[in-house]
This record gives structure tokens, sequence and C-alpha cells, in this order.
């Protein structure tokens, strides 16, 4: 066959492309495992920052955070009205969930029971769309079903430095303390202002009189706004649960 | 682009392996014919992975990884290589070493992996990686290629770990990870442009400056 022939560059690349799809298909295959594992750890880890705080989560070994996770958190997941389904949290994938009607999601939520069974913290996953992509997070409630205990924020592709700060530290602790309920019960969620007071501590300080508002980020209103929609489009949908939750729990602020 | 690597050796016997011309196969990339500062190459990626040094080291890490890989590769397939279908040949070759980097590296390092996102994925247009293809390994034998391939590879590497190095220090005051200014017990409040891809630019604009002056470059050559 001549090199330059037509059939010689039809069968050279159809060999070419086999090779290298099955070696990929068997790199993947063989990887898979490990990587479902990372994904499932990293879950793992995001709810138990929530509620631990990201300094104790990071000390953590992987056998730790499994332990820890199996022994502490109890996953269910409720409808709109707060009624358990029959399935469990591996059944539902929140970016299916995100894209239908607030009434109609199947959700998740994380309970955290203290060692006399009583309920300690509650995490409810959240997702929504930032700038550029999903944002999605994780938020922990005190036993008052309103205060909050810790946040984790992540996203897709938010822009670095700007709109990618919601996974910062500094960023997620302006949510430590705030309430989504109003003195009546009423979810008015906690809203990110526009604009920055200095950041660290300043921001804290700036809204610490308002329990329901945090310094929002320099140069990134629209994912601030974003965050802002997913946590009330969330809170609004886990209403009926924290509502049923607080009816039946003792309450042991 | 220099246009001596094109040329193939001239003498038939047999070349040493760590001749004169083979060590100035990796030590000119580093400096005199850099891919970044010099040849202006790989820009793309050299500003969008250096706000830290860990991901710029994986980075460094993976463009290493699949330069020497294709490189050894398309010289060996280099005379059955079809010429009307290089570019799409060393395409494929290219990507397939990309997506195994990004299938270890989602495996074994997650959090890297997630700070890389699209730049793994990126590598396949690196303009590094096609032009060594091109310029090097399709006209000279697996040896000289894998030469090739570590220094440029190295010469990117070298490049993005300073500019990491200087933006990590300035923009978050720590490096890899470590917060040098609050162990040294200075409050240092971290400069946000170090932070955005101008910060990175800056640098390399200066690390330029510097090669230049150091190399005596005039533009009247």
């Amino acid at each position: 066959m001549q090199k330059s022939s037509n059939s010689y560059i039809l069968v050279f690349v159809i060999v070419l492309t086999v090779l290298s799809a099955s070696l990929l298909g068997f790199v993947s295959e063989s990887l898979k495992p490990l990587q479902n594992s990372n994904i499932a750890l990293e879950k793992k880890k995001f709810i138990l920052t929530t509620f631990m705080g990201d300094e104790a989560v990071g000390k953590l070994t992987t056998e730790e955070v499994n332990s820890k996770y199996d022994n502490n958190v109890k996953a269910i997941v409720v409808d709109f009205e707060g009624k358990p389904l029959d399935i469990t949290d591996k059944d539902v994938t929140l970016a299916v969930e995100y894209k239908t009607e607030p009434s109609k999601r199947k959700l998740p939520v994380y309970e955290i029971y203290d060692a006399n069974q009583n309920l300690e913290f509650v995490v409810l996953p959240i997702y929504g769309f930032g700038l550029w992509d999903n944002i999605w997070g994780y938020v922990a409630l005190k036993s008052d079903l309103s205060t909050i205990q810790g946040v984790v924020f992540d996203h897709k592709g938010e822009t670095p430095g700007l709109g990618a700060r919601i996974t910062e530290d500094q960023i997620m602790e302006r949510y430590i303390g705030k309430q989504i309920k109003d003195e009546k019960g009423n979810i008015v969620s906690v809203v990110m202002q526009k604009g920055e007071k200095g950041g660290g501590s300043k921001s804290i300080e700036a809204y610490e009189n308002n329990p329901h508002a945090v310094d929002g980020m320099s140069g990134a209103t629209i994912t601030g706004n974003g965050l802002n929609n997913m946590l009330k489009d969330y809170f609004l949908s886990y209403e009926s649960y924290l509502n049923s939750k607080k009816s039946t729990s003792f309450n042991s602020k | 682009m220099s246009t001596a690597t094109i040329e193939k050796p001239e003498v038939k016997v047999s070349e040493p392996l760590f001749g004169k011309k083979q060590r100035k196969l990796i030590s000119n990339p580093l400096d005199g014919d850099n891919p970044i500062t010099v040849q202006v190459l790989g820009i793309c990626s050299a500003l969008a992975v250096t706000v830290q040094l860990k991901p710029a080291l994986y980075m460094a890490l993976g463009v290493f990884f699949v330069l020497v890989m294709s490189n050894i590769f398309i010289s060996l397939l280099r005379n059955i290589i079809p010429s009307r279908v290089r570019i799409i040949v060393q395409l494929v070759v290219v990507s397939t070493f990309v997506v195994i980097v990004d299938q270890f590296l989602k495996a074994y390092v997650y959090e890297v992996s997630k700070d890389l996102s699209v730049f793994v994925n990126l590598i396949v247009t690196n303009c590094i990686i096609m032009g060594r293809l091109e310029a090097f390994a399709m006209g000279n034998k697996p040896w000289p290629a894998f030469l090739d391939a570590i220094g440029n590879s190295a010469g990117y590497g070298a490049i993005i770990l300073i500019v990491a190095f200087f933006r990590e220090l300035l923009g978050s005051g720590s490096l890899y990870g470590f917060k040098v200014f609050d162990a040294i017990g200075v409050n240092y409040t971290g400069n946000g442009v170090m932070m955005l891809p101008v910060g990175a630019c800056i640098v390399i604009g200066l690390v330029i400056w510097v090669q230049r002056a150091r190399n005596g470059y005039s533009e009247a050559e």
C-alpha cells in the first residue's frame, strides 16, 4: 500500500483510534472506583465540615471521616411536605432535583444526633446557579432549626478570585450564627449584600446586628445573587420538613 | 520557533547518549529557547494555573508526562504517519495522554484536579506540545525526542513554578499552602491583583525582562 494513498491513511487512522480508545477505556474503568470513592468522601467531608468546622475535619484521616460519618450522620430523604420517602440519599441526584419544581423535589436531609439521641444539627444540601455554572453546598442548622451552625459552598466554574471565593473559609464564616427564620418563624433566609465592608473580621462585625444579612463579595455580585437565590429556594423547599421536625423533637437550644 | 531543531543530524556514526548536542536539547529550552518566555507559547495555562504552587506543580508534571510520552510516541511512528493527516494523528496521541493524566489526577489527587479543572484538558491545545511534535519529534529519533521533551517541559515547568511562587506569596501570603507571613508574625493582606490572571501577566513580563537583561537581548538583532 502506498503511504500517501487514501486506504493507507484510513487504515492507519482507524487502527490508531481503536488503540487509543481501548487504552482510555481500560484506564477509565480501572480508575473509576477510586474516583467515585473520592467524590463520596468529599461529600462526607462537606457534611461533617458544616457542623464540625473546616479545621477539625481537615485533621481527620479518610478512615476517621468514614467512621465519624457512619456513626453520627443519619441520612433520610423527605418530600416537599416534609414526609420521609422510602429511598436513600444515594438515589437522589441534586443536580436533577434542582431542575424540577420545588414541590416535586426529593430532598435529602442529614440529621446529626448527640449521645442521648437528641437532635443536634440538621444538614441540608442546597443547589443553585452562580454566574457561569452550578453552585451547591450544605447548610447545618442548630436544633432550633433556624440558627446556622456552618455552611460549605462549592462551585463548578465561578471566576477565580471573585465568585470562586464562595469556597473560602473567610466567606463561609460570615454565615455562622445567622438566622434563616424571623421571630414569627417565617423563612426569610440569609441574604448576601452587595459590596464588601473590608473582609475578615470587619465583614462579620458590619452585619453583627442583622441576623439575616452577610457581607458581600466585591466584584462577585451575580455569584452572590445566585447564592441568595439558592439559599432561599432550598430553605423554602425544606420549610415543611423543618416545621414538622420542630413540632416532634423537643427543643434543646 | 528555532529552525535549527528541525534539521536531522548529518553524521551517520552512532551518537553519544549525552554528547554536547544532546545536552543542548535539554539546556536550550531552559533559558535561551524557553517555550514560555522566549517563544511565548503556552501562555494560557501559565496565566490560569499559577495562583498557587500546588496546582502549578501538578500542571508541570502533567505537561511533562504528556510531552515526553507523545514526543517519544510520535518519533517512533514518524516514518509511518501519513503526512496528510499528521496533525490529527498528533492530536489523537496528545489527547490520549492528556485524558490519562486527567483520570489519574481525579483518582489520586482529587483536590488538585478540582483546582486545575478544565486546564488539564486544555493541555491538548497547548502550543508547546504541538510545536515540539511538529518541529522535532516528526524529524528525529526517539532518544533526542525524549531529551527535547524533557528540556521543553522543564522549561515550561520552571517558568510556571516561578510565576506561581510569586503569585501565591504576594497574593495569598503563603507558599504551597503554608502561611509564610503568619509564621513569621507579619500581618500581610493579600494583593488581589496577584490572584487574577493580570498578576500572572505582570510576573511573566518581569521574568522575561530579567531574562532579556541578563542574556543581552536587543530588538534590532
